[in-house]
């Protein structure tokens, strides 16, 4: 056991999951969200030459998704120094 | 220099580049043959693993399929991206942990069991067959327009391309190689792109361009398709035609499947540590991004090129004594046709009644450049971009189903007895025969290549993605629970695309939407397959035996990275 007690295991992998699940909340909203849920209605707001709807499903959610994976890895190497979990 | 010199050129110039690159990387070190990524950076990794993920679907058939429908073509652009997320997240970290090289391997470990691990390898062949035949139709593609033969004779010599790839390279193992292909593939991408949107927008980054105004007006691009899809009785440029929970499925599936496919899965396996495997996925995400994030920008442009050269910039229909060069180029393939149905000796294009053109929507990104009166080294380049995309996919694929069938199925299961010389002569033959069944595949397709592998994904997601999840996620699942989850799912996925799309046999019912389950199509049934999936696991694990004590604490130590060894083939 690399933790130094089961409770330590524990709020680690809960720290894990609510990150996680934070993250993937974002990825839901700008896609299944954005793209196709209440496209409609961001349509009627004009971004550029884009209805904001169109451009989320085809442009920004892919944006949205690269950010998300680059904050997913830093925070969680803060995560594996701060319960000493982390690779030598 | 006339245009098949050329082609000849550039193409094989770009073959000599991978094979000097694998022969370099070779004498290099034979390790790395084995452990893809192994010492290399994981930007290198990240650009290798895009390599391997962009297939011709991607490449060739992405861009058309948006063309021809708006709105509609996000499902591949949300799809195919955001299961990245969920491989960086959910997935990725856990299995590197978990220390094996396929993914048959993790699930008869996690499972405890033969039978688990047979199912899987069998949804592995399966997932990639299905895959590979997309790929076959792509090649094929590429090759009747660039030799001026029909589509079938393109596929044949496809055929033959591919599988002396495959077997005589090897070459998927080399990262550097695919660091070239991509290099190549996506260079031939953005060329055209940016060509096409300075001439239309004056604006050279097609991103922007996509929001642009015509050059010379102040409408915007995407206002004149609106326009112009309504003049023609086509749905809105920006609305499409498909319901709502119909592209919320097929989404849903293709971003599930991403993170269900196995050749993409192992590449997360062979990286050194956790850390990398979790940062492996956003540098591929990222060179993914580049292509992924102009398609639809290539897809508006061949649109309003297209409407623009076919009717004419009058919206008459152009004189058939005046036809242009491309569409005579194409003709040759039969992909596209023009039969004058009016008599007035003019073409039109439309999507009601007054329609004289059937147009495959696979070529469009191949015909764009020529569309746009580009230079003959642009329409080459292309070509070669084409061939490196589904190069690379192909051999990647044909490697895992040989290797299954021979490894995994015959040596571990069926004949373990076997000599290694054996061996590798049934994993030649079942590269062989794949190769063959895709390729018939390819001449009588189910459907675009973007959707034929759209079934690839929905199979994976309706597998693999759950069976894997809850190996990391829920301690408690059984054995029984993953085995009969995973064979629901396939079952019903494949019982589904079949009922509607009969590969094989003759389709038992319409393929429209008052026919399909909820409105969902063939392409986005993967979705509710997984949900099978998932239910069927959960209520055959609470009837059946208990999870072993010595299983349990495995799961435990997979969800934290220290202590992590390198990867081990068993």
């Amino acid at each position: 056991m690399a933790f130094h007690s089961s409770e330590q295991a524990s709020a680690y992998w809960r720290e894990n999951v609510s990150l996680m699940l934070k993250l993937l909340a974002i990825w839901f909203a700008v896609s299944f969200g954005a793209g196709i849920l209440f496209v409609d209605a961001l349509n009627a707001v004009q971004f550029f030459g884009f209805k904001l709807g169109f451009w989320f499903a085809q442009q920004g959610s892919i944006y949205v998704f690269v950010l998300l994976i680059f904050v997913y890895v830093v925070k969680m190497n803060q995560l594996d120094q701060k319960y000493n979990v982390q690779e030598d | 220099m006339d245009l098949q010199t050329l082609t000849y050129i550039i193409v094989g110039a770009t073959f000599l580049l991978y094979i000097g690159i694998a022969i370099w990387a070779r004498a290099g070190s034979t390790h790395e043959f084995y452990v893809a990524g192994g010492g290399v950076s994981p930007l290198a990794n990240g650009m290798a693993t895009a390599a391997d993920w962009m297939s011709a679907a991607s490449f060739i058939s992405m861009a058309g399929l948006i063309s021809f429908m708006g709105y509609d073509g996000s499902v591949y652009l949300m799809g195919w991206t955001g299961g990245y997320v969920l491989l960086a997240l959910c997935l990725a970290p856990y299995l590197r942990k978990f220390g094996k090289f396929t993914v048959p391997d993790f699930i008869g470990d996690r499972y405890y069991s033969q039978t688990a691990r047979t199912v899987a390898v069998v949804c592995a062949i399966l997932v990639s067959f299905v895959y590979v035949a997309g790929q076959m139709r792509g090649v094929g593609v590429v090759f009747s327009r660039f030799l001026e033969v029909d589509i079938e004779t393109g596929v044949v010599v496809g055929m033959a391309v591919v599988f002396f790839y495959a077997v005589l390279g090897g070459m998927k193992g080399i990262t550097y190689t695919q660091v070239a292909q991509y290099c190549v593939l996506i260079f031939a991408y953005l060329v055209p792109a940016v060509f096409i949107s300075l001439m239309i927008t004056g604006n050279p980054i097609p991103q922007l361009g996509f929001g642009g105004t015509i050059e010379g007006t102040d409408t915007y691009l995407l206002d004149k398709l609106d326009g112009l899809s309504k003049d023609l009785g086509f749905a809105m440029y920006t609305d499409g035609t498909k319901s709502m929970i119909d592209v919320f499925a097929i989404t849903a599936a293709l971003m599930v499947g991403t993170a269900g496919l196995p050749h993409v899965i192992v590449r997360f396996f062979t990286v050194p540590r956790v850390k990398d495997a979790r940062i492996s996925a956003g540098w591929a995400l990222i060179f993914i991004m580049i292509l992924y994030t102009t398609a639809p920008s290539v897809g508006a442009f061949a649109r309003y090129n297209l409407i623009d050269t076919i009717n004419g910039p009058d919206q008459q229909g152009t004189l058939v004594s005046e036809t242009p060069q491309w569409i005579n180029n194409w003709a040759k393939t039969g992909l596209i046709k023009h039969e004058d149905k009016n008599g007035d000796g003019r073409m039109f294009y439309s999507g009601d009644e007054r329609n004289e053109m059937t147009i495959d929507r696979d070529i469009m990104v191949l015909a764009n450049p020529e569309i746009a009166k580009l230079p003959n080294w642009v329409i080459a380049l292309v070509a070669a971009g084409a061939i490196a995309a589904a190069l690379s996919t192909a051999a990647g694929l044909l490697l895992v189903i040989s290797t299954s069938i021979s490894h995994d199925l015959l040596k571990r299961n069926l004949m373990p007895n076997i000599s290694d010389k054996m061996e590798l002569r049934y994993a030649r033959g079942a590269a062989a025969v794949a190769i063959l069944v895709a390729g018939y595949l390819g001449i009588n397709p189910p459907g675009f290549v973007a959707e034929v592998v759209a079934f690839a994904f929905g199979l994976a997601a309706a597998s693999f993605f759950p069976a894997i999840i809850l190996g990391i996620f829920y301690k408690k699942m059984n054995k029984e629970g993953a085995i009969a989850g995973m064979l629901a799912g396939m079952v019903f996925t494949i019982g589904y695309i079949v009922y509607f799309k009969g590969i094989f046999i003759t389709p038992m019912a319409a393929n429209i939407p008052a026919n399909w389950f909820l409105g969902i199509s063939p392409e986005g049934i993967g979705t509710v397959g997984m949900l099978v999936n998932f239910i069927v696991a959960f209520v055959v694990s609470k009837f059946t035996k208990e999870v072993p004590v010595e299983v349990q604490e495995i799961v435990e130590s997979i969800r934290f990275p220290k202590g992590a060894g390198a990867a081990s083939a068993h």
